[in-house]
């Protein structure tokens, strides 16, 4: 592959994106939905499988060096899983993977995950399109961080 | 030579040219649509059968021998000969949240406001088989289900219900012998003999591995404990449902009619197949076999879909597995309305939906049904919303006249011919199924998961480009909306949760639960022995439902799904 004058050829890599339910939630059609559609619209989608722990969603994260995070739960554990998610990045000093949430996720607590960095927080009923885009804009975000 | 699926196959009617039909476009339809502009469109139902502007009794060519009456083979217009002029369905609402003492009272005023029949839903600690004081039941307790760790949460469960009274309904899979277990201590406890137990459990775990994926062990292992649960109830609780095999969720996860249909009876075939394998004769435990289906939103594709369901199993039931008790032949029933359906977005429209979906059901010839609350896009559902879903049965049943005569729609050419093709497109299924070495294989090689996805995606897009429509989703959409009041679990559950466990094992005699474990693992190593009598010893040790489920764990391990993304 050539490069052209002032491309990176990093940053045309497609954006590296890891779905995966972070607690004991076996409810998977939005996340295959979304694995599907992320895919179509150009994107590099890993799946976390089923039952992962915050700590293995990390890990998976980290060694595939993935740009975004993607969380689904609708068993009502967001709060308290989600979380876990974003403290053990904190916790290893990594602020170069975006994090975003999906499921079902009560109005009352967007604001309380949109203030530790989960973003979207998108429930049922959300148009496609809504999501790539969101997470393609963070991606690239995540993305411009790890090059810095 | 053809298999059994392709006779089947060959054998339903294809109708032939319809000539009326074909009269009637040239001569008045299409002159009709030329002058009015009329544009041409497709009109499909879920299992994307494309469906005609009209039918005539040209479409529906055997009808007369294939219809038969009620009460009579092959059940077709329903399994009573009376119906419900006999018996009402059974309207059982799903319930169950929070502590055991919110899961009581729940029950209690379900009861007090005309419910008829138990159905208790678990948290998923409870479902994957965790305790409560567990890491990975953090932040989980009493939010999708009642939780419980031990006998303790269930006594307090039933506290005031006399099990000899009501049947209960128990939404649980993998763990569903230890619930199992846990349910027929109570009626010990109770003085309730158990042949006077009645009840459900729905441990159909092939379901669990297509769709809802809540199991703990490999396959293998879940069906040699179904297996038990089978022979030891066949004998010693009669009365007791012990699997309801599940479409249900096969249906949320995005399969058509079409494919929950096919996935489910092929799920039960696997099941007769079972018991027959463990030395049961089929008419001792076919009749306890029993289903639940879901109820989705396109009316006559569900109503269809039910009557072919009963077809096909009596049909299966009496030619390839030789049934001659006519109950072996019943296809019996429980109903869910749609979950999928309800939109977060004007949630009031909900109750139109589950309404439309009740009706299906009950056309349908529902034995028993549960209809959905207005708010459960949101949450679990609140006294009120529960409240007047339940009422929407009652409105079905007592002033619609609905339940007045049996399958009132049998006859009409659509939803016979409806019927035929939904038969049809399952045979289709059970063929290539079993070409494929069974339903076991097929789900092991992703194959089942695979159609349900690609369904389920194909459903999504023709949302996001408007083919299909969902009001006040993609279609008469409101800005800013009007907040509800629904239910939230209070976070108090689950120190409540943990500080009983702890209480339970501060008093219960350690040397007993010992004692029932090590019995248990070694039952569990034996292929041959019977694994109920040694739930039900741990249970009544106050055994945990984590200890008890890590003796399996350890004993057959865990199973990683096939990669179907």
């Amino acid at each position: 592959m050539y490069l052209e004058a002032g491309k990176n050829l990093s940053s045309s890599r497609p954006i590296k994106v890891l779905l995966a339910k972070p607690a004991i939630d076996g409810h998977d059609r939005g996340i295959f939905v979304l694995a599907r559609a992320l895919r179509d619209a150009g994107m590099d989608v890993i799946y976390a499988g089923l039952l992962p722990t915050p700590e293995q969603v990390v890990d998976i994260a980290i060694s595939e060096d993935v740009d975004v995070i993607g969380l689904s739960l609708l068993n009502g554990a967001h709060m308290t899983a989600f979380k876990k998610v974003v403290d053990l990045l904190h916790e290893k000093g990594i602020d170069d993977i975006a994090v975003v949430g999906g499921g079902i996720i009560p109005d009352d607590d967007k604001p309380l995950l949109e203030k530790i960095g989960i973003t979207g927080n998108y429930g049922p009923g959300t148009p496609l399109s809504v999501i790539i885009d969101h997470i393609r804009k963070r991606g690239e975000e995540a993305r411009r961080k790890k090059e810095m | 030579m053809d298999s059994y699926w392709r006779k089947k196959l060959n054998e339903i009617s294809k109708p032939e040219k319809n000539h009326e039909y074909e009269r009637w476009k040239s001569n008045t339809l299409d002159p009709w649509n030329k002058k009015t502009g009329y544009k041409e469109r497709v009109y499909q139902n879920s299992s994307e059968i494309k469906l005609k502007e009209v039918y005539t009794k040209e479409d529906v060519p055997d009808l007369e021998s294939r219809l038969g009456m009620p009460g009579e083979y092959p059940f077709t217009r329903g399994i009573y000969p009376n119906m419900y002029r006999g018996k009402l369905w059974t309207m059982r609402m799903f319930s169950g949240f929070g502590t055991p003492e919110d899961t009581n009272r729940r029950l209690h005023y379900l009861i007090e406001n005309g419910e008829t029949g138990l159905s208790i839903a678990f948290d998923m600690p409870t479902l994957y088989g965790y305790d409560a004081d567990s890491e990975r039941s953090e932040g989980e307790i009493g939010k999708c289900g009642v939780n419980v760790s031990t006998l303790k949460d269930m006594e307090v469960i039933f506290k005031g219900i006399d099990l000899s009274k009501v049947s209960t309904s128990m939404t649980i899979n993998a763990p569903a012998a230890i619930l199992t277990a846990m349910y027929l201590a109570i009626a010990k406890k109770q003085g309730v003999p158990f042949d006077q137990v009645s009840g459900t459990v729905q441990a159909d775990i092939l379901k669990e591995y297509i769709a809802q994926k809540e199991w703990m062990y490999p396959p293998e292992a879940h069906i040699r404990i179904i297996r038990d649960m089978m022979v030891y109830c066949t004998k010693n609780v009669p009365k007791w449902n012990y699997i309801s095999i599940s479409g249900y969720h096969i249906r949320e996860a995005g399969s058509s009619a079409v494919q929950e249909l096919a996935f489910t009876l092929a799920d039960g075939f696997y099941y007769v197949d079972l018991g027959i394998k463990a030395g049961l004769d089929v008419d001792s435990f076919a009749p306890r076999l029993s289903f639940f289906f879901n109820s989705s939103i396109n009316f006559f594709e569900e109503i269809a879909k039910l009557r072919a369901a009963r077809r096909i199993w009596a049909t299966v039931m009496k030619e390839k597995y030789g049934a001659k008790n006519p109950r072996s032949m019943m296809l019996r029933f429980h109903t869910q309305t749609s979950g999928y359906t309800l939109t977060w977005q004007q949630p009031l429209n909900n109750i139109i939906r589950t309404t439309i979906e009740a009706m299906a059901a009950v056309l349908g010839g529902t034995q028993s049904l549960h209809t959905n609350s207005y708010d459960e896009a949101w949450a679990l559902p609140s006294d009120q919303a529960v409240k007047v879903a339940l009422r929407t049965q009652q409105i079905i049943a007592e002033e619609s006249g609905i339940p007045d005569v049996i399958d009132p729609l049998g006859g009409s050419y659509y939803v016979e011919w409806l019927t035929d093709r939904m038969e049809e497109e399952a045979y289709k299924y059970f063929d290539r199924i079993e070409s494929m070495g069974g339903i076991l294989e097929a789900i092991k090689r992703g194959y089942i998961q695979k159609e349900i996805a690609d369904t389920s995606y194909k459903r999504q897009k023709k949302l996001e480009t408007g083919q299909e429509v969902m009001v006040g989703v993609n279609k008469y959409i409101e800005e800013g909306e009007e907040p509800i009041n629904y239910l939230k679990i209070d976070k108090k559950a689950e120190e409540m949760q943990r500080n009983r466990l702890k209480e339970v094992k501060k008093t219960r005699d350690e040397s007993k639960v010992r004692e029932a474990l090590d019995e248990l693992r070694k039952a569990m190593l034996n292929e041959n022995e019977n694994l109920m009598p040694y739930y039900i010893k741990a249970v009544e040790a106050y055994a945990t439902i984590q200890e008890i489920s890590d003796v399996g764990r350890d004993v057959f391990g865990s199973w990683k799904e096939p990669i179907i993304v």
